[in-house]
């Protein structure tokens, strides 16, 4: 149903226009004035200042492998993740450790192990679903390169991205 | 060989020097005038804006680069090479010839009304005047009206809707406002007896600026006559000042080109320097308006206290210092006093939306064109029945 809007009744004063026109340039007089007393503080310069202090610890960043505290990679190539991958951005080359290796039992490692950073999603389903605890997702967030070679991270890089992480890997416990 | 001798070498030399001057300090002004847009309008929107820009004198061997002051002082710079480099495209469906002309139509006419601008008081013997003419103001009234032409071809040899809307739009604002704009003027011309812009801003320097009769060269106490004639002036002020706004297609008055109705206005199928042109053309004609209220109402380049060019006038003490001195600062106190226009032109585009177009008709038509017309003969009258 057609209903009508009434129109706002209008004093003399407002109708006059002018001095409405005074009242709005003095509010953006106003914050000019605040913006350049800095008063105002909306702001954060970008490359200079960034929010990485106030990221949330749920923050899912880019993905990366971790190393244990000797050093040594957790990543048994198993393939979860890739499989898990909706964006298909994981790509694993699994390897076979040696039979005369002391951690022959553990059988396998990642070659290759390559993301591209085009393609991911930042969706951490990668971390959700490894049983080694070996990829997690990191905080860095402003992830660059000049061609689509330099946005696939190889193993390397993932490694560097990811740091060492403490804790009981059972894998390398020779006892289980 | 005769007529040889009878060439004023010296107008002739004069003349083109201060040409070159106003054109090279025009031109910068327009290119800082888009950058203080953006930047005031950061800054009422409580942004920053470009700020980023410098000078890379890196490239020259220092540490750092140049950027002095708030920063993104070479944004204009870096905008103007972008505008050069760019595809300069001309649809398929365009009128050639006028799709050509129209952008040097638009901002050739302003640029030539910029001639009877007095930009300063004198240099060296020299009036800061290109062109001392005895018909100043209708001078520059008639070739803004001329710039109507740019828009209205652009928008028709563009062969598209949208332009043509905001050409036509511009055509009928142009008219509606360019009569106030005229008849505004006529209580100054009633006051001061002359169209000669020198000699209105000479008036203005021996008797009080018309909108502030008290600012004169020394203590100026206005007379009665003075007091009386200034309200038909300040309503003037207001009238030219707003169709001035009109005139120049700047907020609340941008019509021709609203962005959220005409997608680019009159200029919508222009690219790179075409483009370019165009935009400079309107705050140049900013810089032509603005001027024009400074000769007329704000006093020229006269400023309380300081000698003009030749060093009269202005305080004893500062007699000492040479008269070029002077000559000089009174071009900056010109160049001052419109660069402050220039700012309240901003100010004023970034707090009011724009009108409708039956509302800017009805303005135009029903409000400024009467008050105008009754100001003048309000002006008439005090002129005629008080003695100065």
């Amino acid at each position: 149903m057609a209903y009508t809007v009434s129109r706002p009744k209008l004093t003399f004063w407002e109708k006059l226009y002018l001095p409405q026109v005074l009242g709005g340039l003095a509010i953006t007089l106003k914050h000019f004035r605040k913006m350049i007393a800095g008063e105002t503080k909306v702001i954060m310069q970008y490359p200079e200042e960034k929010w990485d202090a106030s990221l949330p610890p749920y923050y899912r960043g880019a993905p990366a492998l971790v190393k244990d505290e000797k050093g040594r990679e957790r990543c048994v190539a198993c393939q979860m993740c890739e499989f898990i991958c909706p964006p298909r951005a994981i790509r694993i080359l699994p390897g076979e450790l040696p039979a005369e290796s002391k951690w022959a039992k553990v059988e396998k490692f990642p070659q290759a192990f390559d993301i591209d950073m085009t393609r991911c999603i930042y969706c951490g389903m990668c971390e959700e679903v490894c049983p080694e605890q070996a990829i997690f997702l990191r905080k860095d967030y402003a992830i660059t390169g000049y061609s689509r070679d330099q946005m696939v991270h190889d193993k390397e890089k993932l490694y560097e991205i990811g740091g060492t992480l403490e804790g009981l890997v059972f894998k390398w416990n020779p006892l289980k | 060989m005769d007529f040889l001798s009878s060439i004023d070498w010296y107008l002739i030399l004069t003349s083109l020097a201060k040409t070159v001057f106003v054109l090279i300090v025009v031109l910068t002004m327009v290119s800082y005038t888009v950058y203080a847009e953006r930047r005031v309008s950061a800054l009422i929107q409580d942004r920053l804006g470009p700020n980023r820009v410098g000078f890379p004198t890196t490239l020259l061997g220092t540490k750092k680069d140049f950027s002095p002051f708030l920063g993104g002082l070479g944004q204009p710079i870096a905008d103007a090479v972008k505008l050069l480099i760019k595809e300069d495209f001309t649809p398929a469906h365009v009128n050639k010839f006028y799709y050509w002309i129209a952008p040097a139509l638009g901002i050739g006419s302003v640029v030539v009304s910029l001639a009877v601008i007095p930009f300063g008081s004198t240099f060296f013997g020299a009036k800061m005047v290109i062109a001392n003419i005895g018909i100043g103001p209708l001078f520059i009234f008639a070739f803004s009206s001329l710039g109507v032409y740019g828009i209205v071809l652009a928008g028709w040899s563009a062969n598209s809707k949208y332009p043509f809307l905001g050409s036509i739009r511009s055509s009928s604002q142009m008219i509606s406002y360019e009569l106030a704009l005229g008849l505004s003027v006529v209580p100054l011309f009633l006051i001061l007896g002359t169209l000669n812009l020198s000699d209105i801003v000479d008036y203005q320097v021996k008797h009080g600026w018309l909108l502030f009769p008290f600012i004169a060269d020394g203590l100026h106490i206005p007379t009665l006559s003075q007091w009386l004639l200034w309200i038909p002036v300040a309503i003037s002020f207001v009238i030219f000042t707003i169709s001035m706004f009109a005139e120049t297609n700047r907020l609340p008055f941008d019509l021709p080109e609203a962005e959220t109705e005409l997608v680019g206005g009159y200029h919508t199928e222009y690219s790179s320097m075409k483009f370019a042109l165009f935009f400079l053309g309107e705050y140049a004609a900013m810089i032509a308006g603005s001027s024009l209220i400074v000769t007329l109402f704000l006093g020229g380049w006269h400023f309380p206290g300081i000698p003009d060019g030749s060093g009269n006038g202005g305080l004893e003490i500062l007699h000492a210092i040479p008269a070029w001195i002077w000559g000089l600062v009174n071009i900056a106190v010109f160049f001052g006093k419109v660069a402050v226009l220039l700012l309240f032109f901003i100010w004023v585009r970034w707090t009011l939306p724009r009108f409708r177009y039956d509302q800017l008709m009805r303005l135009g038509w029903i409000f400024f064109f009467e008050i105008a017309l009754v100001n003048v003969f309000v002006a008439a009258f005090i002129v005629a029945l008080i003695p100065n």
